[in-house]
């Protein structure tokens, strides 16, 4: 009984200090990571697709307007999300190139929408899209649409949503993220609803995972927390998963974009 | 992603030239099970060569235990604007790719 009294207090004592070294190892683990990061050979093969011609139109999506007019990629992913007055929808980079190949490429919502999210050995068009484009985009600093009244609609719509517990586990993303202090396992997880946590993760999606060497867009991230959460798999594209990207990417606005990131 | 783009950038500091070289490569260990249950087949780099204006300055041999998608780093004494740095490398397979650049 001793004996488990003491190991108690010894755990007690230690477990702060440890918890801060393990913190410290991970922070220098996330900087050899991202020094060692391949993200550029996907941006490599995500320009090779955006030249590439595809669809029945056979065109490449070089004069996809991505906000900045067509075929300008400077600094356009940092602007987006954003209204779009020829589709009157607020869209992201996934919805608006799904867009262009639709439009410009003459291709159909199903075949083009087969295969948006990829895996290691094959990862899909759109995650080396994702790549190429969000590339251009660094040291522009985040700022996404917030004047229109459908963008106001967007950033309301992906606040609620944060918020809305549902599913079978009664669950909303604020269950995880909305509370300081809080991790699974060794992972931190940031109160998204607040700009000082939201800025690091807007400024550095879409990114590169090492664990899985995957690289991920943000509709693939908003996907997989619905997955954890076990609610239905959301449409990709949506309404409410490009309100949810709204919603975290102007919470984090104002900081340069120095992506494509890479995670543990 | 199969063996597939290479990317390399060279630049020179005082008395030294930084290489850092990223290469796409599966680098399968041929440990582990695919959905199918049976073992991937190994799949790595074997051989890695750096050459200086045609000059072989490394001969590296890895292994399995390099992750995905390596990247390489190192700091070649000397170099000058313009020096032809070539990489290349030699998978179990004998399959090889190669990339060059100028040391800016």
């Amino acid at each position: 009984m001793r004996t488990v009294t003491f190991g108690a207090v010894l755990a007690l004592t230690f477990a702060p200090a440890y918890a801060q070294d393990a913190k410290k190892e991970i922070q220098k683990y996330q900087q050899m990571i991202t020094e060692g990061s391949p993200v550029e050979l996907y941006e490599l093969e995500g320009e090779d697709l955006w030249k590439k011609r595809q669809g029945p139109k056979n065109v490449s999506l070089e004069q996809c307007d991505l906000g900045m007019g067509p075929g300008r990629l400077k600094g356009a992913y940092a602007h987006l999300p954003r209204h779009f007055p020829d589709t009157d929808r607020v869209m992201d980079l996934e919805a608006r190139l799904l867009h262009c190949m639709l439009t410009l490429q003459g291709r159909d919502l199903k075949e083009a929408t087969k295969r948006v999210f990829g895996n290691a050995d094959r990862p899909s068009e759109m995650e080396y899209l994702s790549a190429y484009i969000a590339g251009q985009s660094r040291g522009v600093p985040v700022s996404p649409g917030m004047e229109h009244p459908k963008e106001r609609a967007a950033f309301e719509l992906g606040r609620k949503l944060f918020f809305n517990r549902a599913g079978p586990w009664d669950f909303s993303c604020a269950s995880c993220h909305g509370e300081e202090g809080k991790r699974i396992r060794m992972q931190d997880l940031p109160v998204l609803s607040t700009p000082q946590a939201a800025r690091p993760v807007v400024a550095t999606w879409p990114a590169y995972r090492v664990s899985n060497s995957q690289f991920k867009t943000m509709q693939w991230r908003i996907n997989d927390c619905y997955r954890q959460m076990r609610m239905p798999e959301p449409t990709f594209v949506s309404e409410a998963t490009i309100a949810m990207n709204m919603f975290l990417t102007v919470t984090g606005n104002s900081e340069p974009y120095r992506g494509p990131g890479t995670k543990r | 992603m199969a063996a597939g783009p290479m990317k390399m950038r060279a630049t020179l500091g005082s008395g030294f030239t930084d290489v850092r070289v990223l290469m796409s490569h599966p680098m399968e260990t041929g440990q582990r099970k695919g959905p199918d249950g049976n073992l991937v087949p190994a799949h790595f780099i074997q051989n890695l060569t750096v050459k200086v204006n045609g000059k072989a300055v490394i001969e590296a041999q890895i292994s399995q235990a390099v992750s995905r998608n390596p990247v390489f780093s190192f700091r070649l004494k000397g170099g000058a604007k313009g020096d032809r740095i070539e990489v290349s490398w030699l998978d179990n397979r004998g399959e090889t790719n190669k990339t060059e650049t100028a040391i800016a």
